[in-house]
């Protein structure tokens, strides 16, 4: 007996009274679920993924889309989603994968975390008036510096610095790859980061030409599928990211299909047309964090000790101990990626239910360095789920050094997170390979959408901190003081090392 | 709001406690009546070279003996005595004021190169996190810090300050919004032969805080000033910076101004920001810093609190307020407003 349709997730309708038949919505929709019939449009809601992209572009705001008309019988326990999943199974006997981040409603302990403020005994400071500082390092820096000072002579530093990323503001972008995401989409993110003065990376997919003259904003990877990696690509980079695991899928590879390598990315990538890109669960050669020292040194070598070493994990129970090694191998930054951090393609499997939560495992990195001693050893870099500037903030108190975003990127270019970059069709032209479609994006027009985010957010962050009293952002970071949990339980106070609200 | 007043006799001609006394009482405006402090460096000539540690306890008859036994095991009680008081209408003697007068045993600490003073720091952190009823307030040599919870001249009178001869005083004046009526929240704060007395809140206590305690000091005074203390003593103390250069690091240079330095400087200065994010200080603050050599006193990087300095002869004033200076010398010379971040530096000249 077959099991037959399942209920609508979304239903579409076009308003006839309003709709002027321009088709619009035809062109527009990737996913098939317009079609003209005689004079009339026709429409498969069965099709639709809510990516919006006929609703963006309808002139007449005719459509609407309906979530979840119809719906099975409510049960707490047998939800919708595991229902379906039964059933999808049922049928393929397949691993289901997704893209975008984890879909589970987990708590989100940055909604339970609120920021202080200056009242009467210390005054706010206004950074329209005043100097806001958001310049931050990124790399190794001393313990302690030997600074020799004789009278009538010049102050000299005797101390050798190790070289540090400058970054105008604490948020960088994290790796998407030319694969994973269209190469119009690199491009807008990178004249970004290029103009204000920040970083991204170039995901495990190599360095496409036309982002040569970004290099400098641009870091570049080197993954267990080592795609794309020669020594002129090392050189390129401003930094090196050697990419352990990833939020949306700790302990697993990656897989690019077939489909989606053209002549352009299997160039990139330095694989052949078509065939599947599989980046292997570990790297083969890092089975201990000894063979990973020897990787962090292998690099630097390479590139003459010229380029900071960052080593990328996904954010595990065991987070801590990890980046206390990380640390210790002469990598200058650990990334570590949140269960929230969003994919092109992952076993949902995965996506929904492994790893923790970024805002946790910042605080207990952070800790666990300073215990060691070492927490100047490495910059911390967080990301994985944050979502707007007040995450910045506030991760930032729990004790970042700076952050990765990549979906809020992706948004300001017009994804609606439909999360289904997996199929490789996004209607935005950015999670797609399909000329007819990232042609939708402009380089230009989208470079000045992700400029404006971070700028807004730059400047939230800025007023953030003179409220607190705060004009550097030095002293913001691993400022537990100035966060309280609101509704928290006493354990994860504990981990977060923060007092709850009204103590 | 609280006002300080820092005075150094850079010939090291010794200074009575009541001229001190009656300049911080011109800066009653700036307290509220709950604490009041002073520091004095050679008051202790006799017993120069040990560490005088003055203690207050809850209860001399449980609290001293746990105390005797510790200093006991780490090292010889040269002398001690209760510190001498004199009963003051508006002050509820909640303490009882010792010194102790110590030489720590440095085969204890065979690792380090500074044996004795990593003792002692030991102790004070050891004692203080305890909260056994006894609470180290001043551990350096030949100095002693005095202080309760009371208006400026009652805690000087509290204590007789005019008896004490030092060559360089600090003082402060309190309103507190923290620790209110607490006799160890009181400035000066000291360890080992630091005091800070300071003006202002810090908004980056908790990464100072941080920063601090991966060396291994523990904040137990539950207010910002101990950081500074603990700041200095590892920069200067443990790193080894001169005392312009730990100010550098507490209140750098904004970068817009590092960038326009000439390269060398621009490195050493932007080395010193890398290093030292971690220490810098935030918020709104004027803090005067003593050691047995030298006073400093400097403000935060946008200068939110108040600071003047002058001079006369031999003797470099800081402070608040300038009448607090006239207070003690009405002729006193090239009263001068440091610049935001900018330290004020007095030396002995010997
Ligand atoms: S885009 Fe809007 S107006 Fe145009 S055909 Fe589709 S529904 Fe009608
Ligand atoms: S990138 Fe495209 S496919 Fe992926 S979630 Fe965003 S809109 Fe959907």
């Amino acid at each position: 007996m077959s099991i037959g349709s399942t209920p609508l997730k979304f239903r579409v309708t076009i308003d006839p009274d309003r709709c002027m038949n321009c088709g619009r919505c035809i062109e527009n929709c990737s996913y098939g679920v317009y079609r003209r019939e005689a004079d009339s449009i026709r429409i498969n809601s069965r099709s639709c993924v809510a990516c919006h992209r006929c609703l963006a572009f309808c002139p007449r705001d005719a459509i609407e889309i309906e979530e979840k008309p119809g719906d099975y019988r409510s049960h707490p326990v047998w939800t919708r989603e595991i229902r379906e999943a039964v059933f999808n199974q049922a049928k393929t006997g397949k691993i289901i994968s997704g893209g975008m981040g984890n879909a589970l409603p987990y708590p989100i302990i940055f909604d339970r975390l609120v920021l202080d403020a200056c009242q009467v005994t210390n005054p706010s400071i206004d950074p329209l008036r005043e100097p806001m500082e958001l310049r931050t390092y990124i790399g190794k820096k001393p313990s302690s510096l030997s600074i020799r000072e004789r009278p009538g002579m010049d102050t000299e530093l005797l101390t050798k610095l190790s070289s540090n990323l400058q970054i105008e503001t604490p948020i960088m972008i994290g790796h998407m790859s030319y694969g994973a995401i269209s190469l119009p989409a690199q491009q807008a993110m990178a004249r970004a980061v290029h103009r204000i003065g920040t970083f991204m990376g170039t995901g495990e997919g190599g360095l496409h030409q036309s982002l040569y003259p970004y290099q400098k904003n641009m870091i570049v990877q080197v993954a267990s599928g080592r795609f794309g990696v020669d020594i002129d690509y090392l050189e390129r980079g401003a930094a090196i990211e050697i990419k352990i695991g990833q939020g949306a899928k700790p302990g697993i590879g990656g897989h690019l299909p077939g489909e989606k390598v053209c002549a352009d990315v299997a160039c990139t990538r330095m694989i052949p047309e078509g065939s599947d890109a599989i980046s292997p669960a570990p790297h083969h050669d890092i089975y201990s964090i000894e063979d990973l020292k020897q990787l962090v040194h292998g690099l630097k070598e390479a590139t003459e000790w010229k380029k900071p070493v960052f080593v990328k994990i996904a954010a595990v129970h065991n987070s801590a101990a990890i980046a206390a090694g990380i640390a210790r191998s002469g990598a200058d930054a650990v990334v570590i990626d949140g269960f929230r951090g969003g994919t092109g393609s992952a076993p949902v499997v995965f996506r929904d239910h492994v790893g923790i939560p970024i805002e946790a495992a910042i605080a207990s990195v952070d800790a666990k360095l300073r215990q060691q001693g070492i927490r100047h050893k490495v910059s911390i870099i967080a990301s994985g789920g944050i979502r707007q500037s007040a995450d910045v903030a506030k991760i930032i108190c729990l004790g970042a050094d700076a952050v990765y975003i990549g979906t809020s990127a992706l948004v300001a270019m017009g994804c609606r997170v439909c999360g289904t970059c997996n199929r490789g069709v996004c209607a935005w032209g950015i999670a797609t390979q399909k000329p007819e479609l990232t042609k939708r994006l402009d380089p230009e027009a989208n470079a000045v959408q992700v400029e404006n985010l971070i700028h807004g957010w730059t400047l939230e962050l800025a007023e953030l901190m003179g409220a607190a009293g705060i004009n550097s952002i030095e002293s913001l970071r691993g400022n537990r003081d100035r966060l309280r949990g609101y509704m928290l339980d006493e354990g994860l106070l504990n981990v977060l090392d923060v007092k709850t609200v009204g103590a | 709001m609280c006002g300080i007043i820092g005075v150094i006799d850079r010939n090291r001609q010794l200074m009575d406690g009541g001229k001190i006394r009656d300049s911080l009482a011109m800066m009653d405006e700036r307290g509220s009546g709950e604490g009041a402090g002073y520091v004095a460096y050679g008051i202790y000539p006799d017993y120069k070279d040990y560490y005088a540690l003055h203690v207050f306890f809850d209860n001399i008859r449980e609290n001293k003996a746990p105390l005797d036994n510790l200093l006991e095991k780490w090292g010889t009680i040269v002398h001690d005595e209760q510190i001498k008081t004199y009963e003051q209408p508006n002050i509820r003697k909640v303490h009882t004021p010792w010194r102790y007068f110590f030489r720590p045993d440095r085969s204890l600490m065979p690792k380090s190169t500074t044996p004795d003073e990593d003792i002692v720091t030991h102790l004070v952190m050891k004692v203080n996190a305890e909260k056994n009823g006894a609470l180290i307030f001043s551990s350096g040599k030949n100095l002693g810090v005095f202080k309760a919870a009371g208006w400026p001249e009652d805690v000087a009178n509290f204590y007789r300050i005019e008896d004490y001869k030092g060559y360089l005083w600090l003082a402060h004046n309190r309103y507190p919004t923290n620790t209110s009526g607490w006799w160890g929240g009181a400035h000066p704060f000291n360890l080992l032969n630091w005091s800070v007395v300071h003006n202002g809140e810090i908004t980056s206590y908790g990464t100072n805080r941080k920063y601090i305690e991966s060396y291994g000091y523990k904040c137990t005074m539950y207010t910002d000033t101990e950081v500074v203390a603990y700041l200095v003593d590892l920069l200067v103390r443990k790193h080894g910076l001169s005392e312009e250069m730990a100010v550098r690091a507490l209140a750098p240079p904004f970068w817009a101004e590092i960038d326009r330095m000439p390269p060398k400087k621009q490195e050493l200065n932007r080395a010193i920001r890398l290093t030292y994010g971690p220490a810098l200080m935030n918020g709104p603050f004027a803090i005067c810093v003593a050691n047995e050599n030298s006073l400093v006193g400097f403000t935060d990087r946008i200068k939110l609190r108040p600071l003047v300095s002058g001079e006369s002869g031999d003797r470099l004033f800081i402070s608040s307020e300038e009448s607090a200076i006239r207070r003690i010398d009405p002729d006193v010379e090239n009263i001068t407003m440091p610049k935001a971040g900018e330290p004020v530096i007095g030396r002995l000249y010997s």
